[in-house]
């Protein structure tokens, strides 16, 4: 391998992007502008979000299947609110707080109960959309009421000219990479992904961290659906039964965070996100149609997926039990 | 005095006896009605529930078909077409006397609605159609409704009036016959004016985020771009939002059942028009073509109708309070 051996998945995305960005500039025009540009991290700074928060339970060795399904779920629940008279601070409080409660129970089934996470996410993700669709909305598509008018300015908005989603994606980072670098619960957090019978003999706490990042997830997941509906004035409930959970999988695992646990970033997060970013952008200008842009961020995953598949092979070492 | 209320009261046996004579005559047709509908039953097959159009459909059915004893039920296949198609084949086996569908796509149910009808079940097709013609077609005829959106495109874009001739479409799923149909008509017109541009007709899946992110990027290349036409109000809420947010003065010609929603949105700008197909209107002529199918009492598959809802072209300007609908509370 040489060379090549030293180059790690999250700097071949990177080139991967910067090479597709060159050639996109280069074919086509008004690509590289101000404004296409921020158009393009714009267009994917909810992915972003998404992925901070999926990026932080794959680095704890979890996955979150039921974040989009409850940031759906929430987001419409709190939309109805207002829509019924409720003012929006009171809304807003009680979706956050069904947000977390779910993120708890995610955490308990996950770490006490020990199911394994893919399951249990999986599950609790189909009984939220159920339960929204049938007690808290009446319709999959929850318009943003007019008491609500001001959460716009958080997806249309524009700040020094930059849209507002883009400054969110940014701050979600910061305090994401802030949290995993700089808090003893971050380090824990890490540790646990790494090698969870190893932390739990160094006497970290290790089913209280788990919770912990679904409850995170939780959280930044509600940060995404406000985002969401701001930016489209509605929220649309049947993201929560499309593949959407899976493109921010996409995201994280393109960027670098192996799905067994205790590596990676925030900053792969981010590599990911663009990378996908400049792709659909590029392909949308080119007029390809979503389905086939389906068919090109396959390949490209998986090519991604086989690069780091030869490049960081699995041993005795690395290879652990229970991997997805 | 006497004479005159004697008068009145002889005036009244006669006008009373008359009216008695009158009850023995029977309205030769009420029984045979009644009777055609006891017992029956009618299942519908949307795409989905908990979506204007779909729950507008099943409103106006179930307050048509229940009080004349015709048990109405709703299979939900939630956006999944293979559990739609197995809905429809649980329900060749339990044959009731009508289906109602409601194709998410022209190919996926066209043999099993065949089958159906061979059954001897009438199967109504609402709204979009499957490439397999039943007894009955109810909804918009989408290639003369891409045509008349095209010229309004053209009316309002061509370069002869001022625009600058580009434009794009919004379309939903690519397969489904609201978008084939369509963009056949619009191809149709828009061949016939090399003056027009269409810069981009990426489909959005329906989605709301998927039509932002398309038409931020459309407008992005194209700044000058004078009219888009979005294939469903509810996706086009996105849409509306990008052309918001590039500032700039886009003509936005969208579609849908015509729900308050609708209306609300021309009225804050959201849309600049809004072709209606009312959907209370389309369950209406569903009720009744059940009606007289099941009256006719003629095997499942002899006669295709078809009935093309009428299209209303709604602006801020010509809006009235009739022109949308409201959903019935949920009980």
């Amino acid at each position: 391998m040489g060379l090549l051996g030293r180059v790690s998945q999250e700097q071949i995305v990177f080139g991967l992007a910067l090479l597709l960005c060159l050639a996109f500039a280069v074919a086509l025009p008004g690509f590289l502008t101000t404004d296409n540009l921020l158009n393009l991290v714009r267009s994917v700074s909810i992915l972003g979000i998404l992925g901070v928060a999926m990026g932080l339970v794959v680095i704890g060795r979890g996955i979150d299947l039921s974040l989009v399904a409850l940031m759906s779920a929430s987001v419409a629940w709190v939309l109805s609110l207002v829509e019924i008279g409720m003012p929006l601070p009171q809304a807003l409080a009680i979706g956050l707080t069904f947000s977390l409660l779910v993120g708890v129970a995610n955490g308990w089934l996950v770490a006490f109960v020990e199911m394994p996470a893919i399951f249990a996410t999986l599950a609790m993700g189909t009984l939220i959309y159920g339960f929204g669709r049938y007690y808290l909305f009446a319709l999959d598509v929850v318009y943003v009421p007019e008491a609500a008018r001001h959460l716009l300015w958080l997806g249309q908005g524009r700040l020094l000219g930059v849209p507002v989603p883009i400054f969110l994606f940014a701050a979600v980072c910061i305090a994401g990479q802030l949290f995993l670098r700089y808090t003893k619960s971050g380090r824990y957090l890490r540790a646990v992904g790494d090698n969870i019978l190893a932390a739990r003999i160094t006497g970290i706490p290790a089913r209280p961290v788990i919770v912990l990042q679904y409850v995170l997830s939780s959280l930044i997941g509600y940060v995404a659906g406000i985002v969401t509906a701001a930016s489209v004035a509605s929220m649309n409930t049947r993201l929560a039964i499309s593949t959407y959970v899976y493109d921010v999988i996409l995201v994280v695992v393109l960027g670098g965070i192996g799905l067994s646990g205790g590596k990676g970033g925030i900053r792969n997060v981010i590599v990911g996100t663009l990378l996908i970013g400049v792709l659909l952008n590029g392909m949308t200008i080119m007029n390809i149609q979503y389905t086939v842009q389906n068919v090109i961020k396959g390949v490209i995953l998986l090519t991604a997926i086989v690069i780091d598949t030869i490049l960081n092979p699995r041993d005795e070492q690395t290879g652990q039990q229970g991997d997805i | 005095m006497r004479m005159i209320s004697k008068g009145i009261m002889a005036m009244t046996l006669a006008l009373l006896s008359g009216s008695a004579f009158a009850q023995g005559i029977d309205d030769p047709t009420r029984a045979p009605y009644y009777e055609s509908f006891k017992g029956k039953r009618v299942a519908y097959v949307p795409v989905a529930m908990g979506f204007d159009l779909t729950e507008g459909w099943a409103a106006g059915l179930k307050e048509a078909l229940e009080p004349l004893g015709v048990k109405f039920e709703i299979r939900d296949p939630n956006w999944s077409t293979d559990a739609g198609a197995q809905a429809i084949t649980s329900l060749i086996s339990e044959k009731p006397d009508v289906i109602v569908v409601h194709n998410p796509d022209v190919q996926s149910y066209a043999r099993l609605l065949k089958k159906a009808e061979e059954a001897g079940i009438y199967v109504v097709q609402v709204n979009m159609r499957s490439s397999y013609s039943t007894d009955v077609f109810v909804g918009v005829d989408y290639v003369g409704m891409g045509e008349q959106i095209a010229n309004r495109l053209v009316d309002r874009c061509s370069p002869e009036k001022g625009g600058s001739g580009k434009i794009a479409i919004v379309q939903g799923v690519l397969t489904a016959a609201a978008s084939i149909y369509q963009m056949q008509g619009i191809n149709n017109v828009l061949s016939k004016h090399p003056e027009m541009q269409l810069v981009s007709d990426q489909a959005a899946d329906w989605d709301s985020s998927k039509a932002k992110n398309i038409t931020a990027t459309v407008i992005q290349q194209h700044p000058d771009i004078c009219g888009i036409a979005g294939f469903w109000d509810v996706m086009d809420a996105g849409t509306a939002a990008a052309i918001k947010e590039s500032g700039r003065n886009i003509y936005l010609l969208t579609q849908g059942g015509g729900n308050r929603m609708a209306c609300d949105g021309l009225a804050n700008g959201t849309y600049s028009e809004v072709v209606i197909y009312f959907v209370p209107g389309q369950a209406r002529d569903m009720a009744t073509m059940i009606k007289h199918l099941l009256q006719l009492k003629q095997p499942a598959g002899t006669t295709k109708t078809t009935l093309f809802t009428p299209l209303a072209f709604v602006t801020k300007d010509n809006m009235t309070a009739a022109s949308c609908w409201d959903l019935p509370a949920k009980n």
